[in-house]
């Protein structure tokens, strides 16, 4: 802490300032326009994710790129920030490439104009997304200020069942909770369930902490963390890294600590689940039928539903496997790791996308696609039928003009079904990149452990 | 930045939860469009109909509620994306106060950082709220910041509560880069201290392959 602004207010220094090509652009022009200076460009780090083409035979050129891309990679090389470049090593998408590098540490303080900030507290850092005037405030001063959230602590118990996913630990969290449940709160995820998971599935699980209304999701370091961090290319080395270990081992909350709020979930109950609204809370089991509006509370929750019927266009009661599908997005900041990647893969082997589904894979980072082409998982998903794409946000969002038409149906494994979120009039079905595997090939929404049994 | 002391105007109520910063400005209009110029985009799908027409409908879009610079709208309004543009094309709209149930917390920070006000009410002074606004019939509402009250036409009071630290920030259109750089000694010291303490937040080699 830098000092304290009273009212349970701080002002705190930033040790990792990651910016890209939207509100990071926005926020260097907003300092060149005040003749203001970057105060620490070594912390600062710079990545044109979100309005990057995907496409193979992209040339890079273009109104975003004269408005997003080129001016962010200007303003950063005249500040002295760290640019990754399209396409190199190191370059990918902001969430992916921090922890990826070595750049997200434990006990680290970490901002980013991007909601899903959230991601890096996955190794045990405090780390969340803020707004443009924050984000030229970080940048500016080197600092961010913050007042002490609330802390919710949400504790996963058991062991999860064939086919289940981190994605589906989170999803079902939030539709059990809602997604205003975490606002005002930090969550630490805790219990065997957690410690149980990899580096990249603790990732997937605080990247969609901000759907539960949370900007800040984190889980202690343990050895997985540390073995992670080892080794890579920002890693601390030699003596640095034995005192920053020691450091690290500090970090974990204290047996018997206060938290303002807890929650427990038995994983065992788990299924594969499926988004069918316009709300990440607005989520099932696969198992399981659309909700009727008329069994919900309140009367605001079931004009909520009707709305999200109409634009996805199904009915209460319908079952939701065996609803036919458009298009299937592998990737994002959320599920596109080498190991969301392999998961995807093993259901893929030896199968076909079905001839009317556009089946897209975008591995978030270079080095993730890579590291997958060098296992010959790019062979498996071209083979299937699958697009082997280059790395970006791509269909999350859109911004990079990669859009499904209106009343196109996807399912993506990415965080939003926001309406218009993959386009306009678009409808979006959140799920574990296995489910969304399986739907692809069988061309509807699809139990992915039907394809799992031998 | 604008300070923001009282304000009286017609409250309009969107009663709705969950309206995120997708709803209140679309992607591409995010992109494209200049922040002076995201006003026009606000709520662009409730706002209009496919074919670019207002929809009448929509309650900003009804005489009674035209020009109405408070929203009384639905619990966790402004989750989703950081984007600060969904603030800017409020503001352009001509908001200049929202009151909810909750906010999504990005989507509040940001109001600050606008001279714009999120007030956040508790039940059952919320549903207080919407009975006044009901029997406001376009007769407008005062906000008092500094005594932090919602005054209905009818002369009712409702008391709200925000951090000290915002409300000073709000009253005085204080712009936060510059209060906090006449902290740039205490900002340079920890640093230095910090770099002894926590030698490895510094150790950023040049990566071999970047």
């Amino acid at each position: 802490m830098v000092c304290n602004l009273g009212d349970g207010f701080s002002l705190l220094q930033v040790d990792r300032n990651f910016i890209h090509d939207l509100s990071g652009t926005r926020a260097l022009k907003s300092l060149a326009d005040q003749g203001r200076d970057v105060r620490y460009p070594d912390l600062t780090f710079a990545c044109p994710d979100h309005t990057v083409s995907t496409a193979a035979d992209a040339n890079h050129s273009g109104e975003r790129y004269d408005v997003c891309v080129d001016p962010l990679r200007a303003l950063a090389r005249e500040q002295g920030i760290r640019f990754f470049e399209i396409g190199e090593p190191g370059f990918g998408i902001i969430h992916v490439i921090g922890p990826e590098l070595g750049l997200t540490l434990p006990g680290t303080l970490i901002v980013c104009g991007d909601s899903h900030t959230s991601t890096h507290g996955a190794l045990g850092a405090l780390a969340w997304g803020i707004g443009a005037s924050e984000v030229a405030h970080a940048l500016a001063t080197g600092c961010v200020i913050q007042q002490k959230p609330k802390r919710l602590r949400v504790t996963f118990e058991g062991n999860l069942q064939l086919g289940v996913t981190a994605k589906d630990m989170i999803l079902y969290l939030i539709g059990r909770e809602g997604v205003a449940a975490g606002n005002g709160y930090a969550i630490e995820f805790a219990g065997p369930a957690i410690a149980a998971l990899s580096i990249e599935e603790r990732m997937t699980l605080c990247n969609l902490s901000i759907e539960m209304g949370a900007k800040i999701g984190m889980i202690a370091p343990d050895d997985k963390t540390i073995s992670y961090v080892q080794g890579r290319p920002y890693a601390p080395t030699g003596d640095t890294w034995e005192q920053a270990v020691a450091h690290w081992r500090t970090l974990p909350t204290d047996d018997g600590a206060h938290f303002d709020h807890e929650l427990s979930i038995d994983v065992t109950l788990i299924e594969p689940q499926v988004t069918w609204g316009t709300s990440p809370e607005q989520v099932i089991a696969v198992t399981h039928t659309v909700p009727s509006p008329d069994a919900q509370s309140s009367v605001d929750k079931q004009a909520a539903y009707t709305n999200a019927l109409t634009y996805v266009d199904l009915k209460a009661g319908e079952k939701i496997d065996g609803i036919k599908i458009d298009h299937v997005f592998i990737g994002s900041c959320t599920n596109s790791r080498l190991s969301d990647l392999r998961a995807a893969a093993e259901i893929a082997k030896g199968r076909n996308v079905a001839a009317h589904v556009t089946a897209w894979v975008v591995p978030g980072s270079v080095d993730v696609k890579i590291a997958a082409e060098a296992e010959g998982l790019d062979r498996i998903f071209k083979d299937a039928g699958f697009q082997w794409r280059n790395p970006g946000c791509s269909l999350c969002v859109g911004s990079n003009g990669e859009t499904i038409g209106a009343g196109k149906r996807c399912v993506s494994t990415s965080n939003r079904n926001f309406v218009g979120r993959q386009g306009k009039g678009s409808r979006t079905h959140l799920t574990s990149p296995q489910m969304a595997v399986a739907a692809a090939i069988s061309g509807k929404i699809t139990d992915v452990r039907k394809m799992m049994e031998r | 930045m604008e300070a923001f002391t009282h304000l009286t105007s017609l409250a309009a109520p969107l009663q709705r939860a969950n309206i995120d910063t997708d709803i209140i400005i679309p992607m591409d209009r995010y992109l494209t469009a200049e922040r002076e110029e995201m006003h026009a985009y606000a709520f662009e799908t409730l706002r209009f109909l496919p074919n670019g027409a207002e929809n009448p409908d929509f309650i900003l879009n009804q005489t009674a509620f035209r020009g109405a610079k408070i929203l009384v709208t639905g619990a966790n309004f402004g989750c989703g994306s950081s984007r600060e543009s969904a603030v800017w094309a409020l503001h352009g709209l001509g908001i200049r106060c929202i009151i909810a149930p909750s906010f999504g917390n990005i989507f509040y920070n940001n109001c600050f950082q606008n001279g714009l006000l999120p007030i956040t009410l508790n039940e059952p002074e919320f549903t207080q709220l919407l009975d006044q606004v009901d029997a406001a019939h376009a007769r407008p509402f005062e906000i008092n910041l500094e005594r932090q009250q919602i005054n209905s036409p009818d002369g009712e009071a409702l008391a709200f509560d925000i951090d000290e630290r915002r409300q000073t920030q709000l009253l005085q259109g204080l712009d936060d880069i510059g209060a906090t750089l006449t902290r740039l000694t205490d900002i340079k010291t920890h640093r230095q201290n910090d770099e002894r303490n926590r030698p490895w937040i510094y150790m950023t080699p040049d990566d071999p392959r970047v």
